[in-house]
């Protein structure tokens, strides 16, 4: 279901009125994050599809495209799961924010130094 | 240990004819930064850690003695290497709602107008004037980084605007507002039925409404009293009308007037209820709109105002620099200024009794909840469904 009259995918990507921040230093870090935040994203939505064409498929043998789009799920499991696999696909992807995170709690040496103090053991 | 949190599946959003049409895909992306949304409250647990094991010991190492005001801390944290990571996700992820919300009902910007205008036909309770202008604090910013704020008109009669916000509130706050993201005004109505059950109010004011979703909850529990919303933005109340006849409450009369200058007569109204909505507004005309409320309140009447807590010399440092990161990053630039006015002195400077100002803590009433014992969370500042509410009665 489309309108002609109104330019969507253009108008969805519009920006805010204000100066928009950039957090790091290198504003150009900042731009490859948000490419790959949306294609990070993309992916959870395709994912997400593979998951209800898998689970219909196993149901019924046979799948519609209208099935498909009409498809929510229909357990509280299933809706469970599915949380599930965002909530563990978005730590995987963000794994080095926790490792820092993991870092700042337990400050460990380099490896450099580790080899210098096993050379003494 | 308790089983991980998880947010609800989008599509446990209640349905009505004014929620816009979803495919498979688009509810997926919406599943996907509500999910997305949680992580990040926990990647901020790491903006503590980083202030206390190495900003807060590098500037007093520096300056010979610790911070002093949280715009201090601001400067220091911005250099701070998590911060920035976390600070980057978190305004990425609010952009890539707006982006999801936006893209799917623009698309069918044209067919919502129409089922709006099929609800709204007629009827008495929606009033709108061409002349009334959003007031300039809302021109300047597009709070929450909403694009063209609650007034733009993308076509003619639109409702876009609120269709987005409709099905994207739910993402930000991932669910915790209940299935019609109405927990605030559950909560409040719910309060002044069982703490005041003698109050009977016979015409209610709800300012800065938007799409009414906070006032439904206490027109239907005033069932018999006439209840007035207002707001500035033309697509909000077109849409929260139409939402509003078909939900089958039919005692709200939605109008579009400015909430400094309205047209209602004095000592008009037994109470006069803002919701999230005094932080959106601005430095002096936050004075000028509780005048008007003091004026339209009846003697014997109440005003309530459901906020974030304000800012307090018992609340530290980092927890209101923290607090602030939405009013610069996710534009809603008056909360931090407004956190810094004592809300008793608001409603005294506007002629209430100072013994007459009282302040309460609620929390939403969330109609998905299943009543199962959650994993403790942190806390995800500014996103919290607790509240702040502060008032008085009129005497």
């Amino acid at each position: 279901m489309q309108n002609s009259s109104v330019d969507y995918i253009k108008l969805a990507s519009n920006k805010a009125k204000g100066k928009r921040p950039y957090f790091f230093e290198d504003p150009a870090v900042e731009r490859v994050l948000n490419i790959t935040m949306a294609i990070a994203g993309e992916l959870a939505v395709a994912r997400e599809r593979i998951d209800t064409l898998e689970r219909l498929l196993e149901k019924k043998g046979i799948v519609s495209r209208e099935e498909i789009e009409h498809y929510v799920p229909d357990s509280a499991i299933i809706e469970e799961e599915r949380q599930l696999w965002h909530s563990e696909y978005i730590s995987r992807v963000l794994r080095i924010i926790q490792q820092e995170m993991e870092e700042l709690q337990n400050p460990d040496k380099t490896v450099e130094e580790i080899a210098e103090d096993i050379n003494k053991m | 240990m308790a089983a991980k949190n998880l947010p609800p599946v989008w599509n446990k959003m209640a349905k009505h004819a004014m929620l816009p049409e979803t495919t498979h895909d688009e509810r997926a992306r919406y599943n996907f930064l509500a999910s997305l949304n949680k992580h990040l409250a926990h990647v901020s647990q790491g903006n503590q850690m980083a202030f206390d094991k190495r900003v807060e010991p590098d500037f007093k190492k520096d300056h010979g003695r610790g911070f002093t005001t949280r715009e201090e801390v601001k400067e220091a944290m911005k250099k701070d290497p998590h911060y920035q990571a976390w600070s980057a996700l978190r305004r990425c992820t609010m952009e890539m709602r707006q982006q999801a919300g936006r893209s799917l009902v623009l698309r069918q910007a044209e067919d919502l107008k129409e089922k709006a205008e099929s609800l709204n036909k007629g009827k008495k309770t929606l009033i709108l004037d061409k002349e009334c202008q959003p007031p300039p604090y809302l021109l300047a910013v597009d709070n929450h980084l909403m694009p063209g704020s609650y007034h733009t008109e993308v076509i003619e009669g639109d409702v876009s605007a609120a269709a987005n916000y409709d099905s994207g509130v739910f993402v930000t706050t991932a669910g915790l507002l209940g299935k019609f993201n109405d927990g605030g005004g559950k909560a409040i109505s719910h309060w002044m039925k069982t703490t005041h059950s003698e109050f009977k109010p016979k015409r209610i004011l709800d300012i800065g409404c938007g799409m009414g979703h906070n006032v439904l909850p206490i027109a239907m529990a005033y069932p018999e009293a006439e209840i007035i919303a207002i707001d500035t933005g033309a697509p909000m109340l077109r849409y929260g009308h139409a939402r509003a006849m078909d939900l089958g409450i039919k005692n709200v009369t939605f109008m579009q007037v400015e909430a400094s200058q309205t047209p209602f007569e004095d000592e008009s109204f037994d109470w006069i209820q803002t919701t999230m909505f005094l932080h959106e507004t601005g430095g002096k005309s936050i004075y000028k709109i509780m005048e008007e409320i003091y004026r339209m309140l009846k003697p014997g009447g109440i005003t309530l105002h459901i906020e974030q807590p304000q800012y307090t010399d018992e609340m530290s440092l980092f927890e209101q620099f923290i607090r602030d990161w939405d009013a610069y990053y996710n534009s809603e630039p008056f909360w931090s200024k407004m956190h810094d006015i004592m809300p008793d002195e608001l409603m005294t400077k506007s002629g209430f009794n100072k013994e007459d100002f009282m302040q309460i803590g609620v929390k939403a009433i969330n109609d998905l909840d299943d009543g199962k014992t959650k994993a403790d969370e942190p806390e995800d500042h500014g996103r919290s469904p607790v509240w702040n509410v502060f008032g008085a009665w009129k005497h």
